[in-house]
């Protein structure tokens, strides 16, 4: 076992860890804001895929697959929240968590009909295909292009929240709806742009994850448990929390990996049930919530 | 409502009760006077729901057309035949309940199906506790081993022994390097052991193994040990969705350009699913392949009955398994005159078949079906013929019985 070998591993760990965040970051903004646990997160994964896949095809460029479907799945998401979920917000927690549940099935039964419940391939764009040479081993450069695009994503998500008005607004209305309102804050607004945000985000994921796992309708429940995970071990609603803990599973996955490869998908649950031993809320999460 | 109490109008409900039973006798009537002419049903669970959708939506094609050629033939001794598919969900619990299920409410006459190794060995204990004919189209060894046989148990696939043995005697050689990537379930244990096995007779050498968890969606922490075991071969045993993904991230990662990817069942779904790039130049076996039309009729004519069926298109290796497997079946409750088991399973012992991939039999001791192993390379893109053409045909093992473990070595009489 040499060094190399080990950096090689803990690098991997990172990259796999920037898809987890991809996931874990909107299921943490709409749980933080709206106190929504949105459970048809990995099929909004999925169908923003789909359409990253869609889009491509049409316009026979994965850029625009890129650009376009994350936005139109955003849009999407904000009809969902005003439509179907607006109306649940003055009932019990469990009610938005109820029907975002079954959206899931929806969602993943309509992809069936409409695209087949067969894997569709999604081929790695030509420019960003081969392996670079880090120095202590290969790697592919699509996944190079990822951890990019997530670090300038959570730049951006980062500024947007701590640096502007519309952030300023956002992070009050999570601690109190009632005062901004009084204040004259269209909150009903905000909420809509958040869910859509936090959509957006998940579809992003999916295209992003296309060129790597191929697409089916399926490929969103697996990514849902482990953005779950990710959630629950950085604390329910912390952003900070989503990058550490998505960080964290990543390396936990890769160096299990390399010493006892089986227990691979495992180690992340163990993980979870740890923190929840010792800190309940889990590492950046604010007790009392949820 | 009705009440408790005998009221003074309307029917008792004694009355009403008493009508109902008749009502039943007269409507069960009908079914006992055409006992004769009873419908032949065949209960088929397989996995229409997670990773292995795909290959189990081609089983069914392929097993209602076995069904339909049969019927159109005018059934056997008169009867009509129906397929009745059920979701095992791929989970052993699931399938063992639909089984009993099939066995005890449809009264089905013989069970096929399933499409893990874990969970035709469910199945199994299923039907052979209530003694009733199973023909397996999944990978397995174990089934074939005195532990899981019973003279009701008969295997129509491929066992893993047979497939890596033909697998690594076109791809292992004296000295060569070979990694494994295993599934960590019945399956990939199975061809990891078959593998062994050859690589001990081939003079090859293992240079490590990593198990990974079923099911896994991302192999790129399993990438970089695999490259620094420096292999020549990289050995991917697992199934479905997770054969397309592991091959797919080995190619991402440049692995191809160092060593041969082999893999013991080269999938026709996955490799429609992933495209032909990943997939180019990786070797693995096959029970069927289309593309024998050519030198066989019997696959001929099992394509164009196929195409004529399904809009064109051409069955599958996992799909062929779905026709063979239940087309061998109903051949031998043709020969027994009906469906008394004792009759069906000494007409299957008996069977010589030859429907779809050349001459097969099952082999008497362990109800095995012998049969041909196709070792296939998946095609560059610029070669293929036609939008299904992805595999060249690299080398057939012939059906023979010296390709398959002895029968004492099974623990069973030969």
């Amino acid at each position: 076992m040499d060094a190399e070998l080990i950096a090689m591993q803990l690098f991997s760990g990172v990259a796999l860890g920037a898809i987890l965040i991809m996931v874990a970051l909107g299921l943490s903004i709409i749980f933080g804001m709206l106190g929504v646990v949105n459970f048809a997160h990995g099929a909004l994964f999925m169908v923003g895929a789909y359409a990253g896949l869609w889009v491509a095809s049409l316009t026979g460029s994965f850029w625009w697959g890129l650009l376009v479907a994350p936005v139109a799945i955003g849009l999407f998401g904000m009809a969902i929240e005003r439509v179907l979920i607006r109306p649940l917000y003055r009932r019990s927690v469990d009610d938005p968590l109820l029907l975002t549940f079954g959206l899931g099935y929806v969602l993943v039964e309509a992809v069936r009909i409409a695209f087949g419940s067969d894997g569709i391939p999604f081929p790695t764009p030509p420019e960003l295909a081969g392996v670079a040479d880090l120095g202590i081993g290969f790697f592919p450069i699509y996944r190079l292009f990822v951890v990019g695009v997530v670090a300038a994503v959570l730049i951006l998500v980062w500024l947007c929240l701590e640096k502007t008005r519309f952030g300023l607004i956002v992070r009050a209305g999570a601690r109190d709806p009632l005062i901004m309102r009084v204040l004259g804050v269209d909150i009903a607004g905000v909420w809509l742009l958040v869910f859509g945000l936090g959509v957006g985000l998940t579809a992003l994921g999916g295209v992003l994850a296309a060129p790597m796992r191929n697409v089916n309708p399926e490929m969103g429940s697996l990514v849902l448990a482990e953005a779950f995970v990710v959630t629950v071990i950085g604390g329910m609603g912390s952003l900070v929390g989503a990058v550490v803990a998505g960080l964290l599973v990543g390396v936990a996955i890769s160096m299990t990996a390399l010493f006892a490869p089986e227990m691979a998908t495992i180690v992340m649950f163990a993980l979870m049930a740890l923190v929840l031993l010792v800190r309940p809320q889990g590492l950046f999460g604010k007790p009392g919530r949820a | 409502m009705m009440s408790s109490k005998q009221g003074k109008s309307g029917a008792s409900r004694r009355d009403v009760l008493a009508g109902l039973s008749a009502g039943t006798a007269l409507l069960a009537m009908p079914w006992v006077a055409r006992a004769q002419g009873e419908t032949i049903r065949i209960g088929f669970p397989t996995p229409l729901t997670g990773p292995f959708a795909a290959e189990a939506k081609d089983q069914v094609k392929s097993a209602e057309l076995a069904v339909k050629l049969v019927n159109d033939k005018g059934g056997i001794a008169g009867r009509k035949v129906e397929l009745l598919v059920r979701d095992d969900k791929l989970n052993a619990g699931e399938a063992a309940t639909r089984t009993l299920e099939l066995i005890e409410k449809d009264k089905v006459h013989a069970v096929v199906g399933a499409l893990s190794s874990a969970v035709q060995l469910a199945v199994n204990e299923v039907t052979r506790a209530r003694g009733v004919i199973y023909v397996s189209i999944s990978q397995s060894d174990t089934i074939n081993e005195v532990k899981d046989f019973s003279r009701f148990t008969f295997h129509e696939a491929l066992n893993p022994h047979m497939t890596t043995a033909a697998v690594a005697k076109h791809t292992f050689k004296q000295g060569t390097k070979v990694a494994y990537l295993v599934a960590d379930y019945a399956y990939g244990h199975e061809m990891l052991r078959g593998f062994k096995r050859a690589e001990a007779a081939l003079g090859a050498t293992g240079v490590g193994e990593i198990l990974h968890p079923f099911g896994a969606a991302d192999y790129s922490t399993f990438m970089p040990r695999l490259r620094s075991m420096r292999p020549d071969i990289l050995c991917i045993c697992n199934f479905g969705r997770d054969q397309a993904n592991a091959i797919k991230q080995a190619v991402d990662f440049g692995m191809k350009q160092q060593m041969q990817i082999v893999v013991p069942v080269l999938l026709h779904n996955q490799r429609l699913a992933i495209g032909p790039e990943a997939f180019e130049g990786v070797i693995g076996g096959a029970n069927y392949y289309w593309g024998l039309e050519e030198a066989i009729p019997s696959a001929k004519a099992f394509n164009d009955a196929f195409r004529a069926a399904n809009g064109g298109a051409v069955p599958t290796d996992y799909g062929a398994y779905g026709f063979t497997g239940v087309y061998s079946l109903l051949l031998a409750m043709e020969k027994a005159g009906g469906t008394d088991t004792d009759k069906v399973i000494a007409a299957l012992e008996e069977l010589q078949y030859d429907i779809a991939k050349g001459p097969q039999h099952y082999r008497k001791c362990d109800h095995q079906s012998v049969q041909s192993v196709l070792v296939l390379e998946s095609k560059k893109k610029a070669d293929m013929g036609s939008e299904a053409d992805f595999f060249r045909v690299v080398a057939t093992e012939p059906a023979s019985e010296s390709i398959l473990r002895s029968c004492s070595e099974l623990g069973l009489p030969a």
